[in-house]
């Protein structure tokens, strides 16, 4: 019995961010993410008839992400050719002792902890943003997260200045309750 | 109602230094965009003096400011999320002319 229904007219305004993120934290490379982004929604909508409705929609979409971040990874390791370790230490009696150093952990190198919780808030934020009605979500992006000046808003959307600042009010507020259970 | 009115319903420029809760509301969200004058600041302090759903606001406020511009959050640009809507949408009615 299906319980989840598939809406793809929907998928990259609510989850692009969200797997966009996802994505970001393991491959670290902004083009390489989108593509894999881009990637899943197309395989999404390939496999439509696959989902059998007993996962929601993103978790089905980041099970397909998933895949393809590990098919890429496959595939820089292949490019590759043979995996090779190569550990090159300086012969020169110059630099003889270094490589202790460079043993040292670096006390400002970010451990996992903060990393995983740095990528758990990103996913909170996209969640919480996706639950915006659309144009509110759109202003409000523009606005706080790529920081666009108020009049160009205005211009763009066609409402005045004190228009733009109900919508951000209204937007700031649903935002903040939604993060405020687990992240304030 | 009319925009002039509107707007003269949401300015702080007035001369009383105790503002309404909309008002001091609408100087936090500003001053979250670095849009507030020195004055509205004030006021918006003397305000929070003795509201505390206005404090609670602002707490909010502030914190929800950090935590998006935390730099290890990453967001698509509004243009990418355009350009990728567009392809898919392409992809999407093929996909639907098929079936």
């Amino acid at each position: 019995m299906a319980e989840h229904k598939l809406d793809p007219n929907g998928w990259i305004r609510n989850y692009s961010d969200y797997l966009f993120n996802y994505t970001i934290s393991r491959v670290d490379d902004r083009e390489i993410a989108k593509d894999l982004v881009q990637e899943t929604f197309f395989a999404g909508l390939r496999s439509m008839k696959n989902f059998e409705g007993k996962a929601s929609e993103r978790t089905w979409l980041v099970s397909i992400l998933k895949r393809k971040i590990i098919d890429h990874y496959r595939k820089i390791n292949s490019n590759k050719g043979k995996a090779e370790v190569r550990m090159s230490y300086n012969s020169s009696e110059e630099s003889e002792g270094d490589w202790l150093e460079e043993r040292v952990a670096d006390p400002y190198a970010s451990n996992a902890e903060s990393d995983i919780e740095n990528n758990e808030l990103g996913l909170a934020i996209h969640k919480c943003l996706s639950t915006l009605p659309e144009k509110q979500a759109k202003i409000f992006r523009m606005k706080t997260i790529e920081n666009y000046d108020t009049e160009t808003i205005c211009k763009e959307f066609d409402i005045t200045s004190s228009n733009l600042w109900v919508i951000i009010h209204r937007a700031r507020t649903s935002m903040a309750s939604c993060m405020e259970k687990n992240w304030f | 109602m009319s925009d002039k009115k509107r707007k003269k319903g949401l300015s702080v420029s007035g001369t009383s230094v105790f503002l309404s809760c909309d008002e001091a509301n609408h100087v936090c969200d500003k001053s979250q965009y670095k849009e507030s004058t020195l004055l509205e600041k004030i006021k918006l302090n003397i305000h929070l003096l003795f509201c505390s759903a206005c404090r609670k606001y602002t707490k909010n406020n502030v914190n929800l400011t950090k935590v998006l511009q935390d730099k290890n959050v990453s967001y698509m640009k509004e243009n990418e999320v355009t350009d990728l809507e567009k392809e898919f949408k392409e992809q999407l009615k093929e996909f639907s002319d098929k079936n």
